[in-house]
């Protein structure tokens, strides 16, 4: 097992495009770590440079201590798991897991017996005689953890492992990959552009955008504090409101002014906002959103447009004086369609984001977690 | 036709249901039909007829006792072949052709296989120009086109009356085409298998013995069939650069039989054919078999 270093880690591709921009991170041993981000933000080719298929332009790479910015890769002692699996169609499921084992120079009766072992682990004993075109989604799924597991590496690399499976088996796969990582207690670095999937299963996450890392955390630390604009749109399977509003500073205090409507400033940013006229955006989650369907004062409001059936909750989409408001209602208090909805941000979960630089408004030690600069090279903290 | 349906409005004088025309056909078209389908049935046989003869001689008259141009039912005999074996360059000139068709068999699958991967993977400027170059050249300027260059090169080489160099002559002939054929197969292969296997370790070489050849089988196949083929039916290369007759492949010797008189030695001419086909029809039944790809249709069973 080991940790996996990077320091000031660069890939530029021979066209000129960096899907990399000098990375500082630290992924501790034995953690599950996702890398998250839209398609296209580098995630995928960070994943690459750590098992060796893509060679790092600049900065250093340390697995387990030991640097292996320029090592091959079959000498970074790590295995991955390809989105489409990369099993070898013409070997049964038996030599695919052995295969390893045979570069290894294991003898043949030896690594059988290895490959059937692990495979139990994983429920695949009965389909060794299958070739894996024989084989379903899933089970392909687990042929290639099983071969990654019979490895043995340092650590693991996912690279979208769910994402050829069909909605229903991925929430399986999901909780089945968690537990058995908790079991292996081998370092995981997993790449997904699936938000719920990163949330769900990694002990700490990052979210990438532009080759750049904009926030490091655990799950619930990016959940409930994104540190900037792209992150809190990012995250969250219903997407968050994000409202323009204007600092107004009086009397008694600073409020927060959209359109007619006066807000107070939400509980993080308290005593943060000085400037009158200052550009802001307000972020509040619909989960985190209370919605009535009497008359409220400060709040905004407007008749409800769209209804969301998600199950045990619905969600409202209400067309208020600055924008469409979504918020979350629990099943059976949704309003009807075109009924009239005052809509508030709850004073202790909404966020307030400068406009000018996208970035949280929050006291430092509060917020606990880097807050980096949108622009220029970047530096990330580790947070240990 | 189970449902009905009602002619539309707007359509007052639709076709009669299809049923209906089946079921009362006017005799007119049925003699129509019956005539056309006579005179289809009467063209096949003569194509048919037309690619058959030859066949069919070439498997009647070695055993006929007394051989002609024309096909008919053989009277048996063993004979043509005692002739054939008593002749002095017969059965050697067979294996020399084994020893050139098959020298150049495998160097152009081993070559083509090497080449095509590379040519896959590798990105450089102008790759696909290079290969419909070589396409263009090698399909347009045919050996005959080629044979006095050729002639001077080989014999620059010291390669003329070497059956190594016949060998070299014809791979690369095949070559260009065989790589353009093998690059496609290769191309089909995705690079994550072969990502894969480099994770755990493998080398470029290993890759390419367990991963990529593996898959690429059914193509090296068609290719080690489709060079023996054309190698094995070469006639104008090995006659212009052997000399000695010890040396000669089968095409060749074969051009010798001839009687005192000047005449075709029909005897020993059809029973060489016969001996001269056997292997290479042996060779398809056994790859098709083995790898089977098929010539015939693509649906899978």
């Amino acid at each position: 097992m080991a940790s996996i270093e990077m320091q000031g880690l660069t890939k530029t591709y021979p066209g000129g495009v960096t899907a990399v921009d000098g990375l500082d991170l630290t992924i501790a041993d034995g953690e599950f770590f996702a890398l998250l981000g839209p398609s296209g933000c580098g995630k995928t080719t960070l994943l690459r440079t750590i098992a060796g298929l893509e060679r790092a332009t600049s900065g250093t790479l340390l697995l387990g201590g030991r640097d292996v910015t320029t090592a091959t890769p079959g000498k970074r002692d790590v295995a991955m798991v390809f989105q489409d699996y990369a099993l070898f169609p013409h070997m049964n499921v038996q030599d695919n897991i052995a295969y390893p084992l045979r570069i290894q120079k294991m003898a043949l009766g030896e690594r059988r017996a290895k490959a059937l072992e692990t495979a139990r682990g994983l429920g695949l004993e009965e389909l060794m005689d299958r070739r894996p075109g024989q084989l379903s989604g899933g089970q392909q799924q687990r042929v290639a953890l099983a071969r990654a597991i019979a490895y043995r590496p340092q650590a693991f690399l996912f690279d979208e492992p769910l994402s050829n499976l069909d909605a229903r088996l991925r929430l399986e796969a999901r909780t089945f990959l968690k537990r058995l990582q908790g079991e292996l207690g081998v370092t995981t670095v997993f790449v997904t552009h699936d938000q719920a999937e990163a949330l769900a299963m990694a002990d700490r996450m990052a979210v990438m955008e532009a080759g750049h890392i904009r926030q490091v955390g655990t799950p619930s630390d990016i959940f409930h504090r994104p540190v900037n604009v792209f992150v809190a749109n990012f995250i969250g399977s219903t997407p968050m409101n994000l409202l323009p509003a204007t600092v107004a500073v009086g009397a008694d205090g600073a409020h927060l002014m959209l359109g007619a409507v006066r807000l107070p400033v939400p509980a993080l940013a308290a005593g943060l906002l000085h400037d009158d006229g200052e550009e802001v955006v307000l972020g509040f989650r619909p989960e985190y959103t209370d919605l009535s369907t009497e008359v409220r004062p400060n709040s905004l409001s407007g008749p409800v447009v769209v209804v969301e059936n998600l199950g045990a909750t619905a969600l409202v989409s209400v067309e208020t004086e600055v924008q469409i408001v979504q918020a979350v209602v629990p099943q059976g208090d949704e309003p009807g369609i075109g009924e009239p909805a005052w809509v508030t941000p709850q004073h202790a979960r909404a966020l307030v984001y400068r406009k000018a630089d996208g970035l949280l408004v929050a006291k430092d030690k509060e917020n606990g977690r880097s807050v980096e600069p949108a622009a220029g090279p970047q530096t990330e903290p580790v947070p240990t | 036709m189970s449902v009905k349906a009602a002619p539309r409005p707007d359509e007052p004088h639709a076709a009669p249901a299809p049923d209906k025309l089946k079921a009362a056909p006017k005799p007119d078209n049925l003699v129509a039909a019956v005539v056309r389908r006579v005179l289809f049935y009467t063209l096949l046989t003569l194509v048919a007829a037309f690619f058959a003869l030859p066949l069919l001689w070439l498997v009647f008259t070695p055993f006929d006792r007394h051989p002609s141009l024309s096909v008919k039912l053989p009277e048996f005999t063993l004979d043509n072949f005692r002739v054939l074996l008593d002749s002095p360059y017969a059965l050697s000139s067979l294996k020399n052709s084994v020893l050139i068709a098959g020298g150049a068999m495998v160097m152009v699958v081993v070559f083509a296989a090497l080449a095509a991967y590379a040519l896959s993977r590798v990105r450089i400027p102008g790759r696909d120009a290079l290969l419909y170059g070589l396409l263009l050249l090698s399909s347009i300027v045919t050996g005959t086109a080629a044979m006095v260059p050729i002639f001077l090169l080989m014999f620059q080489l010291n390669l003329i009356d070497s059956r190594t160099g016949v060998s070299l002559v014809l791979a690369g002939g095949l070559l260009p085409a065989a790589i353009f054929i093998l690059k496609d197969f290769m191309d089909a292969t995705p690079r994550s298998y072969e990502e894969s296997a480099r994770v755990f370790g493998a080398s470029p070489l290993q890759v390419l013995r367990h991963i990529v050849l593996p898959i690429a089988r059914p193509g090296l196949a068609t290719i080690a069939v489709w060079a023996l083929v054309n190698a094995w039916g070469d006639f104008l290369i090995a006659f212009i650069l052997l000399r000695d007759p010890d040396k000669s492949p089968a095409g060749v010797v074969m051009y010798t039989f001839y009687t005192e008189g000047g005449q075709a030695n029909l005897p020993l001419i059809s029973a060489f054919s016969l001996l001269y086909a056997i292997p290479v029809v042996a060779m398809y039944l056994f790859v098709s078999r083995r790898y089977g790809f098929r010539f015939h249709g693509g649906i899978k069973g």
